[in-house]
């Protein structure tokens, strides 16, 4: 799994922190997602996963296998 | 699709009586018969109303949809020849891009997860001394004026930098807004004193900044108007919202007894519980939106121009996304409800209003162990459907002293 962020697409709502917060954090002067693990570890891909569908702005991209693989 | 095209005439604009946590009975048997029906606005111009979960998602992220207010009709007032103005400098719900991102964007880094739940010890200060308060002049209480306006008033208006002398005055002026019943002239009245005051408001912050989110603005290029556009938002939406989940979700849960106890037991519960009430109540129940294009929907086509009204409280009980719907039930395990909405204009306080309920809800039913209705259920006077949150006007309980 390989993550990339957007940052011109966040509008700041929270939901990618708030769902996998060892993923995601955010800027605390602007607000704009933070990514601090690209390529997160099996345990975290799932919550990885979930944050990316309920991001809002669709600021969030996920490629590679789901939850399973290196 | 093979589904015949449905025509919903009239908003149902009542619940079903005792039922006053379920959205309309009409909406949710237009929505059975599928996710997506013609609608026909008062005054006769045609438009599409959406029920269904993953169609009103799908309108929220698409930019072709308009959430600009000029361009809205009133699901069920008929306004004839008016023209709508466009949204006042600052009010950037009922603004597309590039506007919506000037005013949005200045105020994402002072709403963060991490930046609210710094308030959580403030918020649980605020909220003991309600209970106290509460404790010490009842049994029985009003729900609302005791404690769920009064906690998130303190909140927002601490957080913006209205000083506490005039919290009261204002939370008055806000709820005339949004309780659906205040006749136009007071309406007028009310805004006009409410403009007043944020205009002086934002002259004292420029003369004296304190340590607020107004007063960190007027180091931004947005001007007197745009901040006092800014400021009416956040309060009217910090205050309304939470004011309705906290009366609300407090009738929801003593009319389901079993999950209270499991809240009341289970403190691990909590942050699921919220998300629960959220799903479940759906206290911000319809927006709008207008095809700036023609666009293809669940096998419709959606004309340019058309306007579509966007039921959350249905669609975040469509059977298709979520097991038993119209079951409250605190340990469901889910992401991805609408209640704050989805898009660019998804809900910029959303995080301060679930550490507010996450604080709220434990601590209210944990300080009222016997905690009941007053009243039968029946004779809870509820708000109508025509103000723009849904919720209780007043919640009479009581408790064991």
């Amino acid at each position: 799994m390989r993550i990339t962020v957007d940052a011109e697409r966040c509008i700041g709502a929270g939901m990618c922190a708030l769902t996998a917060a060892e993923v995601f954090d955010q800027d605390p002067d602007d607000g704009h997602v933070l990514l601090l693990r690209a390529e997160p570890p099996a345990v975290h891909r799932a919550a990885a996963q979930m944050a990316a569908g309920v991001c809002p702005s669709g600021a969030i991209t996920i490629n590679g296998p789901e939850s399973s693989g290196s | 699709m093979g589904e015949s095209l449905n025509t919903v005439t009239t908003m149902p604009t009542a619940r079903q009586a005792g039922c006053p946590f379920d959205p309309p009975a009409e909406l949710i048997d237009a929505h059975r018969h599928a996710p997506i029906s013609r609608y026909t606005f008062p005054g006769g111009k045609p438009g599409w109303l959406i029920t269904g979960y993953d169609l009103v998602r799908a309108v929220l992220a698409d930019s072709r949809f308009s959430s600009r207010k000029e361009l809205m009709l009133h699901p069920t007032i008929d306004y004839g020849d008016f023209e709508v103005p466009a949204a006042p400098p600052g009010e950037f719900l009922l603004m597309d891009e590039p506007q919506h991102s000037r005013y949005r964007k200045p105020l994402m880094g002072k709403f963060t997860v991490r930046r609210m739940r710094l308030l959580t010890e403030r918020v649980e200060q605020i909220t003991a001394d309600h209970l106290d308060a509460m404790e010490k002049a009842g049994p029985p209480a009003d729900l609302v004026t005791a404690f769920a306006r009064p906690v998130p008033a303190i909140v927002i208006c601490e957080l913006l930098g209205v000083p506490y002398q005039d919290r009261g005055s204002f939370q008055e002026q806000v709820d005339s807004f949004m309780n659906g019943e205040t006749s136009d002239e007071d309406l007028m009245t009310a805004y006009a004193a409410t403009q007043d005051y944020l205009a002086q408001l934002v002259a004292a912050k420029r003369a004296n900044p304190t340590d607020d989110i107004l007063s960190d603005l007027t180091d931004s290029d947005l001007n007197d108007e745009e901040l006092q556009g800014i400021a009416l938002l956040l309060l009217a939406a910090g205050l309304d919202t939470t004011a309705n989940m906290l009366a609300l979700g407090t009738f929801a849960l003593l009319r389901n007894p079993e999950q209270l106890a499991a809240l009341r037991a289970e403190p691990e519960l909590a942050d699921r519980a919220v998300e629960e009430l959220l799903r479940y109540l759906s206290v911000a129940k319809t927006f709008m939106r207008t095809a700036l294009e023609d666009v293809e929907l669940g096998g419709r086509t959606i004309e340019a121009g058309s306007r579509v009204i966007l039921s959350y409280n249905t669609a975040n009980r469509d059977p298709e996304r979520f097991t038993d719907p119209h079951v409250l039930d605190l340990r469901r395990q889910h992401g991805g409800h609408l209640a704050f909405g989805h898009g660019i204009h998804q809900c910029l306080g959303q995080q301060l209003a679930r550490v507010e309920m996450r604080v709220a809800f434990p601590a209210l039913v944990n300080r009222f162990p016997t905690l009941r209705l007053a009243v039968p259920a029946e004779e809870v006077d509820l708000r109508p459907e025509t103000a723009d949150i849904y919720g209780v006007k007043s919640l009479p309980v009581t408790w064991d002293a």
